[in-house]
């Protein structure tokens, strides 16, 4: 097991927001998991393209406009090699939700029929559910899923088996469980899909801001990411696509930029990212998370790992010293993603999120978007602390209090 | 002594009254909480347009299962014309507890369902 050594990047004065709360509570921020926190590099981007550089892109002949154009395509050259992209397959959405719609509605409905079959997991996010629920309600095809085991691990013979009943035609997985944590072997997972003629995709939310991704690398014909989870601004997302797959298809959203011409009957669709890129951009957003990449390419992402996978371990070890404490997922941090998800018997998720905040300690509560797999894991909701960079030591010491002294105020322990 | 998690609202939620099932019944709805994925039921046995007794069921938060404990002694005894006219207000009064924004969808879940049972009206007391 590799050591405890880094358990502090020392980066938090880089993020304002700790520094800036009215009240006297410290801010113990264990909710990244949901969304990162700001440097004020990315606060500093935003702000400076609206100050400096705002013009529409993509059609403006004066310098402004040029200047907007060369921000925005500047900065999804970065976003693009800091997955290992090229800019081409790299087209911006709103978030993972609209990406994922993005392939259901385009892909999917141009290649699923009835008969077929898209196969996901028990641990997706709703959002890697509900757009294949209705594809597969639409076009008369069926949703199966992959079972989560005991452990909260996928089964590759699982998904061989699924493979070889020979109707499946999308796979579309986490690489990291919002939930349960879990690390799925993706590069495994998409090289059989691919191997069955089937298409894969990857929901990589929680995944970009945590490790080091390479999409070439782990092979998906689409990996979808969000910004606001990577050091960020809400509100952009990224698809990466395998580039003869996204030629085929039709656009998703239609209307200015993404066209070539239009006729009073017809249009033509833009080249590849544009033809998928309906409507004006967030054009400061991509800024802000070009900066928010660099931010984490600066950092070094396999440091970043490190610093998270330790501090889960050491997160592990305290939450395993709480009286009637369950985590699910992954038993060890190595196997995980930088969060734990767990329940305390006789106190019920909400009150745990309500009662730690007292102390200043911000975790999340409930479903997580994730009924079925709460439905699997026979749990109503679950509280889940998750670690970003800026998290030390400290903030896992003050949420462990936090929790045996939510524990005293339900007299749990009384006789 | 914590605001909210107060000494009756914790006794409500460890020993809740009126939870369980009541066969048979003459009303029922299941509810459920969209923030937190909690789910409450109730069962009503009404007699002249009143209500002669009920059982909630399901799990929740202890703002949510105290409530609809605390709730329930109200609730026995009251016609279906009173719990028409029962509103949000009256549940976060009976609490008597401050409630804050993002949990008064928990103590307003079992007035939804039980005014959801009496008069088909499945939306958020106001």
């Amino acid at each position: 097991m590799p050591s405890v050594a880094e358990s502090t990047l020392g980066v938090r004065a880089d993020f304002p927001i700790f520094a800036g709360r009215p009240d006297e509570r410290p801010l113990i921020y264990l909710d990244s998991g949901a969304t990162s926190q700001k440097p004020q590099v990315v606060i500093d981007a935003l702000a400076g393209h609206l100050r400096d550089h705002n013009a529409n892109v993509h059609r403006g002949v004066y310098p402004l406009a040029q200047e907007a154009d060369a921000a925005f395509e500047s900065a999804r050259a970065q976003i693009a090699a800091f997955t290992g992209a090229t800019p081409q397959t790299t087209i911006f959405t709103k978030n993972v939700t609209e990406a994922i719609n993005l392939v259901a509605y385009s892909w999917g409905r141009a290649n699923i029929g009835p008969g077929d079959a898209v196969l996901i997991t028990q641990m997706e996010h709703h959002a890697n559910i509900v757009p294949w629920q209705v594809l597969c309600r639409e076009r008369g095809a069926t949703l199966r899923y992959l079972e989560v085991d005991d452990r909260g691990e996928l089964s590759l013979s699982a998904l061989d088996a699924e493979l070889a009943r020979g109707d499946v035609r999308l796979v579309a997985f986490a690489h990291v469980s919002n939930v349960l944590g879990t690390i799925n072997p993706v590069a495994e997972m998409t090289a059989r899909v691919r191997a069955a003629g089937a298409v894969s995709l990857v929901d990589g939310a929680q995944a970009v801001p945590q490790m080091a991704v390479d999409v070439e690398q782990i092979g998906a014909d689409f990996y979808g990411w969000t910004g606001h989870k990577a050091l960020g601004p809400m509100g952009i997302g990224v698809l990466h696509g395998r580039g003869e797959i996204l030629q085929e298809m039709e656009p998703f959203l239609t209307g200015g930029d993404m066209i070539a011409s239009v006729d009073f009957q017809s249009a033509t669709w833009n080249e590849l990212p544009w033809k998928f890129e309906a409507g004006t951009p967030m054009v400061a957003e991509a800024v802000g998370l070009g900066a928010a990449v660099d931010y984490l390419s600066a950092l070094g992402m396999d440091r970043v790992r490190e610093h998270e996978r330790s501090l889960t371990a050491y997160m592990l070890e305290g939450l395993a010293r709480v009286p009637d404490l369950r985590v699910v997922g992954p038993p060890e941090a190595d196997g995980r993603g930088a969060l734990a998800s767990f329940t305390i018997g006789g106190l019920h998720p909400h009150d745990v999120a309500e009662l730690v905040s007292r102390s200043g300690v911000c975790i999340r509560a409930g479903h997580h978007c994730a009924q079925p797999l709460m439905r699997c894991l026979g749990v109503g909701a679950t509280a889940r602390a998750s670690v970003g960079v800026y998290n030390d030591r400290s903030d896992i010491d003050a949420l462990i209090d936090a929790l045996l002294a939510a524990r005293e105020v339900f007299a749990l322990d009384a006789p | 002594m914590d605001d909210l998690y107060r000494d009756y609202i914790l006794d409500h939620y460890k020993q809740p009254r009126n939870f369980g099932e009541l066969e048979p019944h003459d009303l029922e709805a299941l509810e459920h909480n969209p923030l937190c994925g909690d789910e409450l039921g109730v069962h009503i046995r009404v007699c002249d347009e009143r209500i002669v007794d009920l059982r909630f069921q399901g799990h929740g938060c202890a703002i949510s299962q105290a409530a609809a404990s605390i709730a329930s002694e109200e609730l026995k005894g009251m016609t279906l014309a009173e719990v028409e006219q029962l509103d949000a207000d009256w549940m976060i009064d009976l609490l008597g507890i401050p409630v804050s924004a993002t949990r008064r969808k928990c103590a307003l879940l079992n007035l939804k369902v039980v005014r959801g049972a009496v008069t088909g009206d499945h939306a958020w007391p106001t």
